[in-house]
């Protein structure tokens, strides 16, 4: 059995504003693979891969309950250092947002927050992250141009590099594909396919093919429960809930 | 994090607080301040007195009536000239206006709102008052007609902007769905747009009216500052004095202390309290408490 | 149905026109008024008016002491006001929650907004001339405008931080930036543009007030340059009201000149903030 890297323990929450909320969620996620959090919209995964890196602080939340142990932490501990808990646990969003600097000062950025200015350190973090991401070759002429200036699928990527610069242990992705084209999303599936023999993946796909397609293991989320989870090779063959099924071949969703 | 950054976390959101509760502390200051120094005036001078139909301090005529209906007077000629004015330029910019033509008016506007009073108040005394006296027949120009004419002018940018910024704030789909229907512009504008943003054209008209009331210079300048009793319809063709126009003029002559000067600080007191009943009211039009935290995406 | 139609286009077509002419109305007399101001005041312009102090009862010489005085005036404002309006601004739009003390600094910045320049004044009179003893000073004038021009600075920086994605802000905390991180390193210099043509509207109408230095801080007259900040001062908004109301046979030259340097302050800073704003809108990235 695979190391767990995070426990997630009767975990609930709800928003103040009483939409989109948790209910007694437990999963442990496992290290150097991929997790995928599926299921229709509101269903809470885009909840839950915010708690992971405490993201949730920055909204307005009536209750959360339960446990997040990452490491054997527990990240929900008003103790935890949520900045160091936000460079190990790294996330990249559905729509890219590149900052508006350059491509290299994309790719520093969260490493000079961290407080490092050693430009070796700098520049060797920008090739290696771009390496990763497989955008090295396209851009490595043009790195003090606007980030803007790349395309869609070229921009997702340097979002995922810039996660990457800061070496997290695990990635959390939500549809980090929605708005790309095939191509561009092949590209990033491959990534993510080499990234996860170092890192831990939790991505929330933007369609079952894609969960089908990346899911080690796979969870099924409806209305705010947690409704099945297992391996994605067992999930999307045979489930076990009826709700799964019917969601996978499309009666709802 | 190195101890730079805890010193720089820890002591300038304190810092940017305190900016932001100043904004309370100086209304407060204003307040106290004024009262400190005006309030004595209940004391020292008997109501009977300031309710006396003259201003005449040199003589201990204190009533301040006429300097309350020499404002009103003029405010309600200038909104008579800036809310046609205002509510119509807005119109324009907002509903009809190539681009071009917009990106030319609006800088303009705001020029107009950044003109010193004082300046009017000069174009008025050279230009404006003998016009209006050659024009109307009149023994002086230096009227509140002539007040009236120019702090419209002033309080039209105060208006335009607002209520632009309110026919802007319309939803397009409303326009849209008016079109949609076969109304044509105009109606849409008249029956859609402008009902739509009636309450934010409300806030700009009384935000106008306290722009006038309180306008100093230019009324000084030109309404020829004689403290009458301004209550017949005709009064506009005749000088009439505002309280600011009051104060401004003969603060820089009464000892510290004085009846004169307590008095004149109560005005104050009175300028200061309408314009919070002004304000405090236009702005509960435009409070709609806004839903402060954004998440991206649910 | 058709007689219908064409009658509503010549409504609307009349009801276009109404509007253009009002616009038109409300537009000739500004560009009038400038040039006007110029054509009238140009004669008048020469080194020895820019350069020179005022003689013969300011009936000849030059404006220098007043130009000066408002230059002095200006920079004394934004002393106190940018960064106290600044950090209001990022107070408000960054870190204020959505609770009654926050409405109440809403509603104290908008009354601000309100009072009327005179009762500036008196303020300006009772608190830093008289309490305070700062005497009739440029510092108490300065003080005094400050206040005035805050919520012109504070609503329009306000504005244009708000106007900074909320998504650059989300993706900073998600790497592990603190908050003032993302302030400092995103937020801020994106909206400084907009930041700074606030700055520009705000101490354009302090430059040209009047009332609110009456008491606290404008010479009549003054023959020699301000040595501190505890001295008084002339200024030209204030200048521009004497010589056109308290000095008799006033050269009206004379007075267009003093008006046109006057206009000349005001323009340059208003066309320096659309300037900015607009290369700063054709420049953004978002």
């Amino acid at each position: 059995m695979p190391m767990v890297k995070i426990s997630i323990q009767a975990l609930s929450l709800q928003y103040a504003d009483g939409t989109e909320s948790l209910r007694g969620i437990n999963l442990d996620i496992h290290a150097n693979a991929i997790t995928v959090l599926f299921g229709p919209a509101g269903g809470g995964k885009s909840s839950l891969l915010r708690c992971l890196n405490r993201l949730n602080d920055l909204t307005e939340v009536r209750t959360l309950a339960g446990r997040i142990l990452v490491d054997g932490q527990d990240i929900l501990d008003p103790k935890t250092d949520v900045i160091a808990l936000r460079r190990k646990v790294g996330m990249v969003f559905a729509r890219p947002v590149v900052l508006p600097f350059s491509i290299r000062g994309n790719l520093t950025y969260g490493l000079e927050l961290a407080g490092e200015r050693r430009k070796s350190r700098l520049d060797e973090a920008v090739e290696t992250s771009l390496r990763q991401v497989a955008l090295w070759d396209e851009v490595k002429d043009r790195l003090d141009d606007p980030a803007i200036a790349l395309s869609g699928g070229q921009q997702q990527r340097l979002c995922l590099a810039r996660v990457l610069a800061l070496r997290p242990e695990v990635i959390l992705l939500d549809e980090p594909t929605s708005g790309l084209d095939p191509i561009s999303t092949g590209k990033v599936e491959a990534s993510l396919q080499e990234l996860k023999r170092n890192h831990t993946i939790i991505l929330v796909p933007h369609s079952i093919q894609q969960a089908a397609r990346v899911a080690d293991y796979a969870a099924f989320f409806l209305q705010g429960e947690l409704i099945e989870y297992a391996p994605g090779a067992d999930l999307f063959t045979a489930p076990r809930d009826k709700r799964t099924g019917d969601y996978i071949t499309g009666r709802f969703g | 994090m190195n101890s730079k950054q805890n010193w720089q976390e820890f002591f300038i959101p304190r810092l940017i607080k305190a900016c932001g509760y100043s904004a309370i502390v100086f209304v407060a200051l204003i307040f106290f301040f004024l009262l400190r120094e005006g309030l004595p005036t209940l004391v020292e001078v008997p109501l009977k007195a300031l309710l006396d139909p003259r201003w005449y301090p040199i003589e201990e005529h204190f009533g301040i009536l006429p300097l309350i209906s020499g404002s009103l007077l003029v405010t309600v000629g200038a909104m008579l000239v800036a809310m046609p004015f205002g509510i119509g330029t807005a119109v324009f910019i907002s509903e009809i206006a190539p681009r071009w033509v917009r990106e030319i008016l609006k800088p303009l506007i705001e020029l107009l709102g950044g003109l010193p009073s004082v300046m009017l108040g000069f174009l008025g005394i050279l230009v404006l008052a003998p016009f209006l006296r050659v024009f109307l027949n009149l023994p002086t120009g230096l009227t509140a007609l002539a007040g009236s004419l120019l702090l419209g002018a002033i309080a039209v940018p105060t208006v335009v902007s607002i209520a632009e910024d309110a026919l802007d704030a319309v939803p397009r789909g409303y326009r849209e769905g008016a079109w949609a229907l076969g109304a044509t512009k105009w109606q849409t504008i008249w029956r859609v747009t402008l009902p739509a943003a009636k309450s934010g054209v409300l806030t700009a008209v009384m935000l106008g009216i306290g722009r006038s009331i309180g306008e100093t210079m230019t009324v000084m300048m030109v309404t020829g500052n004689a403290p009458v009793l301004a209550v017949k319809l005709n009064s506009i063709f005749s000088p009439v004095r505002t309280m600011t126009a009051t104060i401004a003029a003969e603060m820089g002559e009464v000892a510290s202390g004085s009846v004169h000067y307590r008095v004149l600080f109560f005005i104050g007191i009175v300028l200061f309290l309408i314009s919070l009943i002004v304000n405090i009211s236009a702005s509960a039009v435009i409070f709609r408490s806004k839903k402060r935290a954004e998440r991206i995406l649910s | 149905m058709k007689a219908f139609s064409i009658n509503r286009h010549i409504v609307q077509r009349l009801g276009f026109s109404f509007l253009t002419l009002i616009t038109t109305l409300t537009f000739v007399p500004v560009v009038w008024v400038i040039l006007y101001i110029i054509n009238k005041g140009a004669p008048a312009i020469s080194w020895e008016f820019i350069s020179g102090f005022p003689h013969d009862g300011m009936r000849a010489g030059g404006i220098l002491p007043a130009i000066v005085g408002t230059i002095y005036l200006t920079l004394g404002t934004a002393i106190f006001s940018v960064p106290l309006g600044i950090g209001a601004a990022i107070y408000l739009s960054e870190y204020a929650a959505d609770n009654t003390l926050t409405r109440l600094i809403r509603l104290a910045i908008i009354n601000l907004a309100g009072i009327p320049s005179v009762v500036y004044g008196l303020f300006g009179l009772g608190l830093f001339v008289i309490f305070l003893n700062f005497g009739t000073s440029i510092l108490a004038a300065s003080l005094t405008l400050s206040i005035m021009t805050l919520p012109v600075i504070i609503s329009t920086a306000e504005e244009a931080l708000r106007s900074v994605p909320q998504a650059f802000r989300t993706v900073s905390i998600s790497m592990g930036g603190t908050q003032w991180q993302t302030i400092r390193r995103i937020v801020l210099p994106e909206a400084l543009p907009g930041i700074i043509t606030g700055v520009i509207l705000g101490l354009e109408r302090a430059a040209g007030e009047t009332a609110p230095i009456l008491f606290t801080g404008a010479a009549f007259f003054l023959p020699r340059l301000p040595h501190s900040p505890f001295d008084a001062t002339m200024a030209l908004p204030y200048h521009l009201f004497v010589i056109s109301t308290q000095v008799p046979e006033m050269p009206v030259q004379i007075q267009y000149g003093t008006a046109l340097v006057l206009l000349t302050f005001v323009v340059i800073m208003n066309l320096t903030a659309t300037f900015i704003r607009s290369r700063a809108r054709a420049k953004r990235q978002w």
